[in-house]
């Protein structure tokens, strides 16, 4: 069994006029380990198969199975918790906590669970160690570059190992230097860490890196 | 304990908002411990009065005074172990502002009838022996600095001229809300200088048993009713109370005044509330990605509020403690007036309810929030 | 360069929740402020409307309420003879020799009440000119009547016209009621002096109230009176003796209202500063945007304390809208000079209205300064960067 498994995932929204379909029949299998990029258009629906996978959005129909679990019929705090256990997410603008230092902001997820707090404090370490901000622990997020702090965005979304990493156009805010040390850090928690990560991009270059490249147009998915 | 950090980042993201809420707590506190402990004082005022004394007064109207051939007769009704009287001189010391309850009263049955009134034995044996002797409350020393021995004035108002009384004694009461500040003189001196004109005010009747007290006033009443002035007989107490009464409503006034200062608080605290996490509503957005649950995102707002509210709470009341309880210039004109510690306790139940009240609405709004919706209007 | 008002009310509007919870905050201030003033006044305004500046009143030397004043039926039929002693068609003189004395009737609502009883002349209504008989009739001399003033009735049973009183260990038959403007004298009973005098505190009169034939000599009929060594009395101008009664009790309430008004505004202000420094802070770009087109700082800076002032009018004016309702509702103290139970309305006079408005104004004046100063110290650069981002 995949990973992942969509099955006819389809969304819509009502807009004052008409229904506009957002998303249409989408079936998808991930396998554990994978590394994939999603393209496509403005409004192509890229977004809301994310949020859909991240338990953020409830489909109109379709099925959504993640490491076993039927996402969909979970109810807002068994999803919270689920979230919590499996997905790390990472923004196109970072979405730190300013009142918080990069070491409080990757602890946050840590927050939810049962670990004491030498605990926690050896996995936020680790985690900024990987992203390699293990110097800037005590900085706020205004203190830090922007590829810093998107570096720290990616440490929250690994610190409680989640079986999947959803990246919402990681590389979209950013210069190309600082773009390219977060797609090269992508890589590793898919070739080190042996993490699936999807990635939602609008760059074709960056979409390139991942090992399987989808398309998404008018709500339906090409592979 | 561990989300705690995330509630004092908030509460100190914007430090001057905070404080200022938090202040306003505490100015709203500080109203609420001094308005209900003028209440406290004025309670204090009737429950001063004994359930096991009597007064005895002319059932036409306390400015009517009574025979005073009644004595004899009202040491005859069954049940009766002791009877004074007592009656209001109502003189002024140099000016008319310089108010203080003045009492002619027959200080061989006095003193014994009020253990309250606490006096050196000899200071007492000295005001016995001169006529024109006066035993006053230690209060009312300090504030006209007067000295054993002086002699001082009164114009009279009811009983026209001047009057000499000298200084004998000073009284401490046993209990504050008793007052410090009443000045004692002898009946005869009253009686022998008006003229012969004045009689008692009122009776105090000591009955026998307490328990029989109401019986006591009844056979009393009865006793005088078809005589040319009927009597009214009710305990201390209840004459006490009665005095606090013809204030007027100010149970309601407090409440009211109470009500109001309350709802204005509380739209300044939920104001301030429902602001912040406007401002907040992104990074809400955010931590429910990261799974933190709807309840415990709205449980962190509501400790946001419950904090500005119960520190705000804290320093009103603290600030109400030490500056009004013991606040010689409050019990002068109320004594008894003092912040008890259950009006403390009430005081914060109410920053409490307070608090939950105005992080109601914001912490249904986190709870409520679609992360989908509050990300995209963000970006 | 003024920056519109429209501006100011656009943003009002477009934070409706922050405008709404200010300015009601403020209102309960506002409303708080004009009722305990009401209360004040309405308390003051009785006793300064019972006495008339035409009268006098005279006590005995030293008494300080008239409970305590004894004048005897010689020294007031002196008084009566005395030249400056306005006098009606017929020649009577305009005079009134009074007792007054103090009972406990029982309350409608329970409890004893204290009610000054007061026996005049016939001659009262011509000297006290502001009594008027609403219902029934006034007195017949020596038959036992009384009228009862109107405010008693409502708190007092048997009061009705055709009902009986009973006090002094006796009836009276109630054949009349009466007002007078508000005063405390609506608050009491009336009788035949000649007839309660027995009854009461023996062959003596409390006090002499006359009315002057020139009320502007006050000051020398005053003296004349006082210096007459017959007489031994204290002369009052009547309206001041009455006002006298209230000063103090006035005078506590008034600083009352505004110690408690005062406190709970400092609260409202700093509820004012928070949605103002709000207000500042979310139209950085805006205010940015301004400066940039060339609006001073320092309109920028009266904009918003404009803006805050009109939070406050608004609260001003709901708080007035809270309090109005009050006015005219009656409530009692006492008159600790005579005793008695004084019942008197709450008083919101325009005065006060606009007084309560012009405190919102202050609340909002201040409560905007702060915040306004930050807008218009805004660098240009830095609020249009926020655009941006």
């Amino acid at each position: 069994m995949a990973l992942v498994e969509l099955r006819d995932l389809t969304k819509r929204y009502q807009t004052e006029a008409e229904i506009i379909s957002v998303l249409e029949d989408v079936d998808l299998n991930i396998e554990a380990g994978e590394y994939l990029s999603l393209m496509g258009p403005s409004g192509s629906g890229k977004s809301t198969l994310l949020n859909l996978m991240a338990g953020l959005d409830q489909p109109d129909s379709g099925t959504i199975t993640i490491d076993g679990s039927e996402i969909t019929s979970l109810g807002p705090n068994r999803l919270a918790d689920w979230r919590a256990n499996h997905i790390g997410f990472v923004f196109q603008f970072y979405n730190l906590l300013p009142v918080l230092t990069a070491f409080q902001n990757v602890e946050l997820p840590l927050l939810l669970t049962n670990l004491s707090k030498d605990e926690r404090r050896e996995r936020v370490e680790v985690a900024l160690n990987v992203v390699n901000l293990s110097d800037r622990m005590e900085h706020y997020p205004r203190q830090l570059s922007g590829g810093q702090e998107q570096r720290v965005g990616i440490a929250r979304a690994i610190v409680s190992d989640p079986v999947m990493i959803l990246a919402d156009e990681p590389t979209g805010d950013l210069d190309a230097a600082s773009a390219e040390e977060i797609l090269t850090l992508l890589e590793r928690l898919h070739s080190e860490f042996n993490k699936t990560v999807l990635m939602v991009t609008h760059d074709q270059h960056a979409a390139e890196r991942a090992h399987r490249k989808m398309y998404l147009e008018k709500g339906v998915l090409h592979q | 304990m561990k989300h705690a950090r995330l509630v004092w980042k908030n509460l100190t993201r914007n430090k001057r908002r905070s404080i200022l809420t938090v202040l306003s707590v505490g100015v709203a506190l500080f109203l609420f411990a001094a308005l209900q402990s003028v209440l406290t004082a004025l309670d204090a005022t009737s429950e001063v009065g004994s359930e096991s004394r009597l007064i005895t007064r002319n059932a036409t109207g306390i400015v009517f005074p009574l025979p005073e051939a009644y004595t004899q007769r009202l040491r005859a009704v069954d049940g009766v172990e002791a009877v004074s009287w007592a009656n209001w001189f109502g003189g002024t010391y140099i000016d008319s502002r310089n108010y203080f309850a003045q009492f002619a009263v027959d200080e061989e049955t006095f003193f014994s009838m009020y253990p309250e009134i606490q006096i050196a034995p000899a200071q007492l044996d000295a005001f016995n022996g001169e006529k024109s002797g006066t035993i006053v409350g230690q209060g009312l020393m300090e504030r006209f600095g007067w000295s054993l021995g002086q002699t001082i004035v009164l114009q009279g108002t009811i009983f026209p001229g001047d009057w000499e009384f000298v200084i004998r004694g000073v009284y401490e009461p046993d209990n504050p809300s008793f007052g410090d500040e009443n000045m004692y003189f002898h009946y005869d001196y009253l009686f022998e200088n008006s003229g012969e004109s004045a009689t008692p005010g009122w009776f105090i009747v000591r009955p026998s048993d307490p328990n029989l007290a109401t019986e006591v006033a009844a056979r009393i009443d009865g006793s005088f009713e078809n005589s040319s002035d009927p009597t009214q007989t009710e305990t201390e107490k209840a004459f006490q109370a009665g005095f606090v009464t013809m204030w007027g409503n100010v149970g309601f006034l407090v409440r009211a005044i109470g009500t109001a200062v309350f709802f204005a608080i509380l739209l300044v605290a939920a104001n301030t509330m429902m602001m912040s996490s406007r401002e907040r509503i992104n990074e809400v957005a955010v931590l429910k990605t990261l799974g933190f649950r709807d309840g415990l995102l709205s449980r962190l707002v509501v400790a946001e509020s419950l904090a500005i509210s119960v520190v705000g709470g804290v320093l009103g009341l603290a600030a109400a403690s030490v500056m009004l309880a013991n606040n010689e210039m409050l019990g002068s004109i109320l004594p008894g007036y003092t912040v008890l510690p259950s009006t403390m306790l009430q005081g914060l139940a109410i920053a409490v309810v307070l608090g939950l009240i105005s992080g109601f609405v914001p912490a249904r709004e986190a709870a409520r929030l679609s992360v989908v919706d509050a990300l995209r209007r963000v970006a | 360069m003024k920056i519109p008002i429209l501006y100011n009310l656009r943003s009002l509007r477009a934070r409706p929740t922050a405008t709404l919870t200010t300015a009601l905050g403020m209102a309960l201030v506002v409303a708080v402020f004009i009722g305990m003033m009401a209360l004040s006044l309405g308390f003051q305004a009785a006793l300064v409307e019972t006495g008339s500046t035409e009268n006098i009143l005279v006590l005995r030397r030293g008494a300080d309420s008239e409970l305590s004043s004894g004048i005897n039926r010689d020294v007031a039929n002196a008084i009566a003879a005395l030249p400056f002693v306005a006098k009606d068609a017929s020649g009577k003189p305009l005079i009134s020799p009074e007792t007054f004395v103090v009972v406990g009737l029982e309350r409608r609502s329970g409890g004893m009440a204290n009610v000054v009883i007061r026996g005049v002349s016939p001659e009262a209504f011509d000297v006290r000119t502001g009594i008027r008989i609403t219902e029934g009739r006034t007195f017949r001399p020596g038959s036992g009547e009384i009228i009862v003033g109107e405010t008693l009735v409502t708190r007092v049973p048997n009061t009705e016209i055709g009902e009986s009183l009973r006090f002094a260990g006796r009836d009276w038959e109630v054949v009349g009621h009466f007002e007078a403007g508000g005063s405390s004298f609506e608050s009491e009973v009336w009788g035949e002096n000649e007839l309660f005098m027995p009854v009461f505190r023996g062959q003596v009169f409390q006090t002499v109230a006359l009315r002057m034939e020139d009320p502007s000599a006050f000051e020398g009929v005053a003296e004349t009176l006082e210096a007459d060594p017959r007489l031994a009395v204290d002369a009052h101008l009547e309206r001041e003796f009455y006002a006298n009664q209230g000063t103090l009790l006035g005078d506590i309430l008034r600083f009352l209202a505004v110690f408690i008004a005062g406190v709970m505004a400092i609260g409202a202000v700093f509820g004012a500063v928070n949605t103002m420094y709000s207000a500042v802070d979310s139209r950085a770009p805006e205010i940015g945007v301004l400066l940039a087109l060339g609006f001073k700082p320092r309109s920028v800076m009266a904009s918003f304390v404009v803006e805050s002032m009109l939070i406050a009018l608004l609260g001003g004016l709901i708080g007035c809208l809270i309090a109005l309702p009050i006015n005219g509702l009656v409530t009692s103290t006492t008159n600790w000079n005579s005793f008695s139970e004084v019942a008197f309305a709450f008083r919101v006079t325009p005065t006060l209205l606009v007084a309560g408005i012009v405190f919102a104004l202050v609340m909002g004046v201040i409560g905007g300064f702060l915040p306004a100063r930050r807008a218009a110290r805004r660098p240009v650069v830095e609020a249009l960067r926020e655009v941006g981002s």
